[in-house]
């Protein structure tokens, strides 16, 4: 009873005698605390292990340190040469250059700077491996004048396109990759596209996107009547019926991979048993591997059940009262699909085709099995760069390209469907 | 009717077999009458016709499309597809619910042939990714173990599955323990930048395997120079915790989401009711709270396993030969010297497969009762 005496004469108190305004805030405020404690473990290794990594490799693309970090005399010395006038650098720049080399040769870092200036024109790598050890045997001191000696070494250094080139990629940040990435090439004069024989990979992009779109579109074709079945069949069938769509989803998927490779090939299953029905003459197999049919066929098999799920719960929540009272009313079963149905679908249909999409837009394993040369994603683009070219730099880029169209993407996922409703199994 | 039909002209052999159909159809409507009699008669007739033209694989299909007609003949007959739909529907709609039936019917064969097509072929006795002649006569011959047992004996193919299960369980464990402590901190009521938050945490799974894998072999090349270089660790430890850390990350997401699901219904008076009698924050965890969302956290726990025993870009990326992984190997092995023995390796996934995903269905299903929720 003491409390309501309280009550009556001033600010209300908790138990210990401070006011209960003033104790309830800071009760909340310790509930953010614990729940905050709770998360931050998980947080800060989600960021160590995963944010931060994403994070240098957007750094990546950009990063271009190494023509000033081994040539830095020469980078500085190239600062007052006018690349468009079609002349030889003076004699200060090879001066440099030759200091900035024999540094080099000493470290062995000039075969890098080589290689990274490769990728912007070919021969540089050669030419930067051959002059290393005779620029290397120079004495800065006392061996000079270099011009005459350095174009006898090689003749690339006589021309002027190779210090352009340098002088070009000498920033510590560069757009050099994101212009390699659509298809062009940054130069003295400014950003130009690549020469024909080098434009690959905005084809490679409208690639991508156009086996995205078609395999998100077989996917619907195919998921549609399915769910529709499982949303309406009575529960203890399309639970049994359920398990044909989640035992696919959760086979490991490079079974599935290698199950498609033994059904697609020239004398595999499919083949096979069409020639045996005489559908298709044994001198004329179908091509269906190592090309865009294999990797479409196959990985609308591996992204179907992604399709399936989230229809199947939308078309759950569809009220069957609602078809009937149109067909009650004098609809056709075209009109009562069309108007009534569908409509209320269309949520199901839209996160799934972003969800496969997604899923699609950044595959690597099953196009590389069964995509050949002609069937390959840009995700394989980029394997290539990082295992065997090791143009990390454009790799990083196309990386951060690909990124942001699926960023884009999820912002319209979560605007659809929201992060909270992703659901699994 | 296709058997006739293969060997020759197909149309031809499919106008046969219907007015074989028809004919058989008449007969045992004006004749016989005897439902019973007449489904024998055909189910065996027609399996031995199929044993005489192609031995026991004929029999066998024989026997089936035997089955199939007789059931089909009388179906049509009687009237039966009619008896389940309501009685008002016209022929059309009839017509029409069944052909949707076989679409459906067809569609679900696409999603299971393959991977039910791996599975007797693993048993192939040849060295081909095919079917042989003798596997199609079911001749004993065909068939046998072999590559079982190089998968068992093979020191390549036994070393990835090591490490498979080195890896898997153990970054497994990291992202449930830390998955779990988050997603009870972020069911709490009142979380600033809830949604930022969320995001960050899911960000492993959205963001396509290829990038997060670029990424992480930028990253993890540094860390690894530096544990190696400046601490002097062990290099194959390092590329075993490179490899734990990568996957760890990747399978919190699926821990974050199902645990958080399973929260939702959770009462948070028990968890009063518990402090109030005493009990310490630690002690009501173990004895209140974690008992009840138990179900939750295993079936994300078996999310995050799969994650990291199917996962090949991300190992490709950040591991070292030392740290080949099962699915790895068979990435190889796909690409290069193609061997059966993959095939071995994906029938016993499939299996380990399916006892997972019966061990989640339970772990739904009684998660759901302990929640008072009926099951659905």
């Amino acid at each position: 009873m003491t409390d309501a005496t309280h009550q009556n004469t001033g600010p209300m108190l908790a138990a210990d005698g401070t006011p209960l305004k003033q104790s309830l805030a800071r009760s909340l405020r310790r509930q953010k605390l614990r729940a905050l404690m709770l998360i931050a473990p998980l947080l800060l290794f989600v960021m160590f292990s995963f944010i931060i990594p994403i994070a240098s490799m957007l750094f990546r693309s950009v990063e271009n340190g190494i023509v000033q970090e081994i040539l830095p005399l020469t980078v500085e010395a190239l600062q007052s040469w006018d690349e468009n006038s079609g002349e030889l650098p003076d004699e200060a720049v090879f001066d440099a250059f030759v200091r900035d080399m024999v540094v080099a040769v000493d470290n062995k870092t000039h075969t890098r700077l080589g290689s990274r200036l490769n990728y912007e024109e070919t021969g540089m790598s050669s030419m930067f491996r051959r002059s290393g050890r005779k620029v290397g045997k120079l004495d800065p001191e006392t061996d000079g004048p270099f011009k005459d000696q350095l174009i006898e070494i090689h003749d690339g250094w006589g021309d002027p396109k190779t210090w352009a080139v340098i002088k070009t990629h000498s920033p510590a940040i560069t757009n050099g990759y994101f212009l390699n990435a659509v298809d062009m090439r940054r130069t003295p004069e400014g950003a130009e596209a690549q020469p024909e024989d080098k434009q690959i990979l905005i084809k490679l992009f409208g690639r991508t996107l156009f086996m995205s779109l078609v395999i998100t579109g077989s996917c619907i074709l195919l998921a549609y009547p399915i769910s529709y079945l499982l949303a309406n069949l009575p529960m203890r069938v399309s639970n049994m019926l359920m398990i044909l769509v989640l035992l696919p989803f959760w086979t490991s998927l490079l079974v599935r991979t290698s199950a498609w490779k033994v059904m697609l090939q020239q004398q595999g299953v499919i083949n096979d048993t069409l020639v045996w029905l005489g559908l298709v003459a044994d001198d004329a197999r179908l091509v269906i591997i190592n090309n865009q049919i294999g990797t479409i066929i196959a990985m609308t098999h591996i992204l179907l059940p992604f399709m399936i799920l989230p229809m199947y719960s939308v078309m759950q929540t569809i009220p069957p009262s609602y078809t009937r009272a149109a067909k009650s009313m004098g609809a056709t079963n075209w009109t009562t699909f069309w108007r009534i149905y569908f409509p209320q679908s269309i949520p199901g249909i839209g996160a799934g085709s972003i969800l496969v999409f997604i899923l699609a837009i950044g595959y690597y394993i099953t196009p590389e099995i069964v995509g050949g040369t002609k069937g390959v994603f840009i995700s394989n683009r980029i394997a290539y760069h990082i295992s065997s070219s090791l143009n990390w730099g454009l790799a990083a880029a196309l990386g951060t390209i690909l990124l942001a169209v699926v960023l884009l993407l999820y912002w319209c996922y979560d605007k659809i469907v929201g992060i909270d409703n992703v659901k699994l199994g | 009717m296709f058997v006739g039909a293969g060997q020759g002209n197909v149309l031809l052999g499919i106008l046969i077999g219907g007015a074989l159909m028809a004919g058989l159809a008449w007969l045992y409507i004006t004749i016989l009458d005897n439902e019973r009699i007449a489904r024998w008669i055909t189910i065996l007739g027609i399996g031995a016709i199929g044993f005489f033209f192609a031995g026991m694989t004929g029999l066998i299909v024989g026997l089936l499309v035997g089955w199939f007609f007789a059931f089909f003949i009388f179906w049509l007959y009687e009237g039966r597809y009619r008896q389940k739909l309501l009685p008002y529907m016209t022929g059309g709609q009839v017509l029409w619910h069944y052909t949707f039936r076989v679409i459906c019917g067809a569609i679900f064969v696409f999603l299971i042939t393959p991977i039910l097509v791996v599975l007797p072929l693993s048993f192939n006795a040849q060295d081909f990714f095919t079917f042989t002649p003798e596997m199609l006569r079911l001749d004993p011959e065909g068939y046998s173990l072999k590559h079982y047992r190089d998968f068992f004996t093979n020191n390549e193919w036994q070393r990835s599955f090591k490490n498979s299960l080195i890896i898997a369980p153990i970054a497994t464990v990291i992202s449930v323990t830390l998955g779990t402590l988050a997603a009870i901190g972020l069911s709490q009521s009142h979380v600033p930048g809830r949604r930022a938050i969320m995001g960050i945490l899911i960000s492993p799974m959205i963001v396509p395997l290829i990038i997060s894998a670029t990424g992480m072999f930028f990253f993890y090349s540094d860390i690894g120079r530096f544990l190696e270089g400046t601490l002097g660790m062990d290099k194959n430890f390092v590329g075993y915790i490179k490899v734990i850390l990568a996957h760890a990350v990747l399978g919190i997401p699926f821990v974050i989401i199902t645990v958080t699901a399973t929260l939702v219904g959770f009462d948070q008076s028990l968890t009063r009711a518990a402090a109030n009698m005493g009990a310490g924050p630690v002690r009501t965890f173990f004895k209140i709270q974690m008992p009840l969302i138990l179900p939750g956290v295993i079936s994300g726990g078996l999310f995050a396993f799969i994650t990291s025993f199917d996962e090949v870009v991300v190992v490709l990326f950040v591991g070292s030969a030392s740290q080949k992984t099962l699915p790895w190997q068979m990435f190889t092995g796909l690409r290069e010297q193609i061997s059966p023995t993959i095939l071995a390796v994906a029938t016993i996934l499939v299996v380990i497969s399916i006892a997972l995903l019966t061990t989640v269905e339970l772990l739904r299903r009684r998660s759901e009762r302990l929640r008072g929720l009926s099951p659905a």
